[in-house]
């Protein structure tokens, strides 16, 4: 038992920091996210493709790491701290997770070496609203047509869609199983929407699924229901999130700290006075909390086999613990900052509208909590 | 980074939790899940005749060094030992403060005649400790203190008052921080002194307390004495051994107070669940934030306990006690909403009734002993985002 990070991990989590303070500052993200898909794609050829983030919790044999959860965590939070535009989250944790957990191993193969090499990007379209999707939510009908399937369905809300080469599209069967299809954009049948989003550093595509006539084998998870895997894909994609919360909240501590520390009121910095220093300290105390939480519901979940009922209700804890800490961490950067705060200009806005962009993700917190407590009940 | 426990591991939770059940038993069978916070009063004598059976268990002080008589256990074990002594109901350690406190302290900066004379009474449960720094009136500002050491005919002659001193009215020792030097101030000029408490010119006064029992104490010095040889460190440098003993504050220990937790949370539930206040969506809500923030706490715990071998504080050791202690008073205030007009009924035949009221209101009092609420956001403003210290 060690709760700390090992050298491999240490030294995945500094050069990743590093890799975006060069690559990805405010000026970057900004450029970014004006951009008509809001990716920084040099940023994501490096980052997938040279540096090997795709590949982390991808298993050998299949090209990539075969490292956990845990790696995965360390990348988010990096990548949250830098509200970096990439499509990660969407792609290596979404899509590939619910292929790794519950696709069929022999027609996911290739696709997850791909994803894991960084060729191909991924998009996931789990429910129709996707956002508040459940494990065992659906974004579509399937129906057996001749030898293949016919999907209809539509989710409004797929991260990064718009750039996706292709999506991983939850659909349930006419036997009320759960499947998971591979779609591309331009197969017959499919629209892909740009939508506009608040969160401008992380837009949303819809998804429009109208009689697309798909063969046998663009169905990944075969003939087995999907549900028990999407669960510990789900555990491990709010997990995932939750990391990239703790990071961004951390964001959010750092500059306030750095701007009250600076910034002079009535002949002192305002740092000094008693009541702005405990806000800050609020700040800490909840980011630590939900980073212990986050880094040890990934350790969990890294060993864990089938997701069970305590491990997916730690995982719902992370995420609602981590999504409230941000709020909390965002709402105090603009405060702290006064009037600069409100601006365009300051980033404690970037990071206010992630907090709010990703607080839906996988249901609200209360709902999240409503569901920890069933639990607590035996209900 | 990894939690799993080994095989080995395992074999060692096996083997305290069989050492539990065969010895919590018999007489100390009205011991389980007793002596917690607000439960200070349950059994005293009881509980002390339970910490000689620990000891006899090899079960005292289980991170000293072997050559001290503990057992040198890992992070690992230490862990594990405290989880399972928590989880069989194991009771409030009376010696709490002599094992977890003065111990490693005497361990850390005691002379080896020291050791030899305070470890053994310690880890035998022959001597019980309490904690002479808080004063009337300095509150938090624990550098203001008043109480006098004068070395005269070789000897320190102690007079002044000592307040909030838990448990002083069952120990027999006592460690003080009083100031040895004449017009210092502050940090400086302050001594450690170890001191019994059984001698003429001490007095102990309990403090009645809004549960309505006594678990904190005055303590009267009226020329009481302390031995040259039980000083620790040099006379004037009290504060630093001061500071290196709160350092041990936050042990293990914390992980088997985190069981403890468990155990009051679930006692809530049941009660939810027995009168139908679970049906109420905000009981819910907050259920499901207590049982989120326990999650928090051992991981936070665990993270806290695994990098602390340079003996600094760490950034998730500073915001422990705040989060802990604003944690458990929400539970109480949870504990008594979910009994609703029955909280406020005194039933002598409702053990558990009884535990959450005690809880309820001794948790009043978790934000503002060992640093106040306040002071733990100065702490981590001030030491751990390197802000500006107040202005003196």
């Amino acid at each position: 038992m060690d709760f700390v990070l090992n050298d491999d991990q240490e030294i995945i989590r500094a050069s990743a920091q590093s890799f975006l303070n060069d690559h990805s500052d405010s000026p970057k993200v900004r450029a970014a996210m004006a951009t008509p898909d809001g990716i920084d794609t040099a940023l994501w050829r490096q980052a997938a493709t040279e540096l090997g983030w795709c590949a982390t919790d991808v298993p050998e044999d299949l090209g990539g790491l075969g490292l956990s959860l845990v790696e995965v965590a360390l990348l988010m939070e990096q990548m949250g701290q830098r509200l970096a535009c990439l499509p990660f989250f969407a792609s290596a944790v979404l899509a590939a997770g619910a292929l790794r957990e519950a696709g069929d191993a022999d027609r996911c193969a290739e696709l997850l070496g791909q994803l894991a090499a960084g060729e191909v990007t991924a998009a996931a379209a789990f429910s129709a609203d996707d956002i508040g999707w459940r494990p065992g939510a659906a974004a579509a009908t399937a129906k057996q047509a001749g030898a293949g399937w016919q999907l209809d369905g539509a989710a409004r809300c797929v991260l990064h869609g718009s750039a996706a080469d292709l999506f991983v599209v939850a659909a349930r069967d006419e036997a009320g199983a759960l499947r998971l299809f591979r779609v591309a954009p331009n197969d017959a049948g499919v629209t892909v929407s740009r939508r506009k989003t608040v969160d401008e550093t992380r837009p949303y595509a819809q998804l429009t699924l109208k009689g697309a006539a798909l063969a046998e084998e663009r169905c990944l998870s075969g003939a087995a229901d999907a549900t028990v895997g999407m669960m510990k894909a789900t555990a491990q994609a709010m997990v995932a999130l939750a990391a990239e919360q703790v990071g961004a909240a951390q964001s959010c501590l750092d500059i306030t700290v750095a701007y009250v520390s600076e910034r002079k009121q009535f002949g002192r910095v305002i740092g000094s006075f008693q009541a702005v220093k405990h806000r800050c300290a609020e700040m800490m105390v909840k980011i630590e909390a939900a980073r212990s939480l986050a880094l040890g519901a990934a350790c969990r979940l890294a060993v864990a086999g089938p997701v069970g009922d305590e491990d997916f209700a730690e995982a719902e804890a992370a995420k609602f613990y981590a999504t409230d800490a941000l709020f909390f961490c965002a709402q105090e950067a603009i405060q702290l900052h006064g009037g600069v705060g409100f601006t365009w200009e300051y980033d404690p806005q970037l990071y206010f509208k992630r907090a709010q962009a990703t607080a839906a993700w996988f249901g609200s917190s209360s709902a999240l909590r409503e569901d920890i407590a069933s639990r607590v009940f035996g209900q | 980074m990894k939690l799993e426990f080994s095989a080995e591991d395992e074999a060692f939770r096996r083997e305290v939790a069989e050492w539990m059940k065969a010895n919590l038993v018999g007489e100390f069978e009205v011991l389980r899940f007793r002596g917690g916070p607000g439960d200070e009063e349950a059994y005293p004598a009881l509980r002390k005749k339970w910490e000689r059976k620990l000891a006899e268990g090899g079960w005292a002080c289980v991170n000293w060094p072997q050559e001290h008589g503990g057992r040198g256990l890992s992070l690992a074990h230490q862990v594990i030992f405290h989880e399972e002594y928590a989880r069989a109901g194991g009771p409030g350690r009376l010696g709490h403060l002599g094992e977890g406190l003065i111990g490693p302290t005497i361990l850390a900066l005691g002379s080896e005649d020291q050791k030899q004379r305070f470890l053994p009474g310690i880890r035998e449960g022959r001597d019980y400790w309490c904690q002479g720094y808080s004063e009337p009136g300095a509150g938090s500002d624990l550098a203001n203190v008043q109480t006098k050491a004068v070395f005269e005919d070789g000897k320190w002659k102690v007079t002044g008052q000592k307040v909030w001193t838990s448990l002083a009215h069952e120990c027999n020792w006592i460690f003080v921080l009083a100031r040895c030097e004449a017009g210092s101030k502050g940090h400086k000029g302050l001594i450690f002194l170890l001191m019994p408490l059984d001698q003429p010119g001490v007095e102990v006064r309990p403090i009645k307390q809004l549960t309505g029992t006594a678990e904190f104490n005055e303590v009267f010095f009226d020329g009481a004495v302390a031995l040259p040889e039980n000083v620790i460190g040099e006379p004037g440098d009290g504060w630093k051994v001061a500071m290196a003993l709160l350092a041990f504050e936050r042990g293990t220990s914390t992980l088997g107070q985190q069981m403890h937790f468990i155990h009051e949370l679930e006692l809530i539930a049941a009660e939810a669940k027995k009168n139908g206040a679970y049906a109420d969506p905000s009981i819910r809500q907050r259920i499901a934030l207590a049982w989120a923030g326990l999650r928090a706490m051992r991981y936070n715990a665990l993270r806290m306990l695994s990098g602390t071998e340079g003996g600094t504080l760490p950034r998730e050791g500073m915001m422990y006690k705040y989060f802990w202690s604003n944690w458990h008073r929400d539970l109480g205030k949870l504990a008594m909403d979910i009994l609703g007009n029955e909280s406020m009924v005194v039933d002598e035949n409702d053990l558990t009734r009884q535990k959450l009221q005690g809880m309820f209101m001794f948790t009043r009092s978790d934000t503002i002993y060992a640093g106040t609420n306040e002071i733990q956001l100065n702490i981590i403003s001030e030491r751990a985002l390197g802000l500006p210290r107040e202005p003196r």
